[in-house]
C-alpha cells in the first residue's frame, strides 16, 4: 500500500522535473526560463523525497530535514539570482510600463 | 519500475545539461546550473534507495549545500559585487 503511494508521488515528481527541463529549453527569455525551472523543480524534488520516505520509513527524519533544507534554500537562491539578472540585463527585460519596481516605483 | 523513475530523472538532467551547454548568456548557464543541482540532489536520494546505502543521503545533503552556495556566489558575480 505504501509502495503504491511512493510510486505515485515519485512519478508526479518526475513529471514536474520533465516540465521544468522542457520549460528551460523552450522559453525565450532568461527570466521566463528561470520561473519555469525553479518553481517546478522545487515541488518535484519535494515529491521525489517524500516518495523515498514512503519506500523506506526508517529514513524519514533525514529525508524531512533534506526536504525542509531544499524548501528554504531554493526560493532564496532563485530570488537573489533573479534580482542580479534584472540589475545586469535591465535593457533586455520585457517591460511595457517603463517603471522600475525594484526601486519602489508604482506601475 | 524504479529503473524507469531513475531513467526519467536522468533524462530531465540531460535536457537541463543541453541548456547549460547551449545557453546564449551567462545568466542562462547559471539558471541551468541551479536547476541541475536540485535535480541531481533528488537523483542521489533515489539512488540511495536503489543501492540501499544511506551514505548517499549524506552525499545528497552536501550536494544541495554546494549547489546553493555556488548559485549565490554566481549571482553575486553577475551583480559585479564580487
Amino acid at each position: 500500500m505504501l509502495n503504491i503511494l511512493g510510486y505515485i508521488l515519485g512519478f508526479l515528481g518526475v513529471i514536474l522535473f520533465f516540465i521544468s527541463a522542457l520549460g528551460l529549453l523552450r522559453m525565450p527569455d532568461a527570466l521566463t526560463r528561470m520561473q519555469a525551472a525553479t518553481k517546478a523543480s522545487t515541488l518535484g524534488s519535494l515529491l521525489v523525497i517524500l516518495s523515498v520516505a514512503c519506500f523506506v520509513p526508517q529514513w524519514t527524519l533525514k529525508l524531512v530535514v533534506l526536504a525542509v533544507f531544499i524548501l528554504i534554500t531554493n526560493p532564496i537562491s532563485s530570488s537573489i539570482l533573479s534580482m542580479s539578472i534584472y540589475k545586469r540585463f535591465k535593457k533586455d527585460v520585457y517591460n511595457t510600463s517603463g517603471a522600475d519596481a525594484l526601486k519602489g516605483e508604482k506601475l | 519500475m524504479l529503473n524507469v523513475l531513475i531513467l526519467l530523472i536522468a533524462l530531465s538532467l540531460v535536457l537541463t545539461l543541453i541548456r547549460f551547454l547551449k545557453g546564449p548568456t551567462l545568466a542562462d548557464r547559471v539558471i541551468a546550473f541551479d536547476s541541475m543541482s536540485v535535480i541531481a540532489t533528488s537523483l542521489l536520494v533515489v539512488l540511495s534507495f536503489y543501492f540501499n546505502k544511506s551514505l548517499y543521503l549524506d552525499l545528497a545533503f552536501v550536494f544541495g549545500l554546494m549547489g546553493f552556495i555556488g548559485t549565490v556566489v554566481f549571482a553575486k558575480f553577475l551583480d559585479k559585487e564580487l
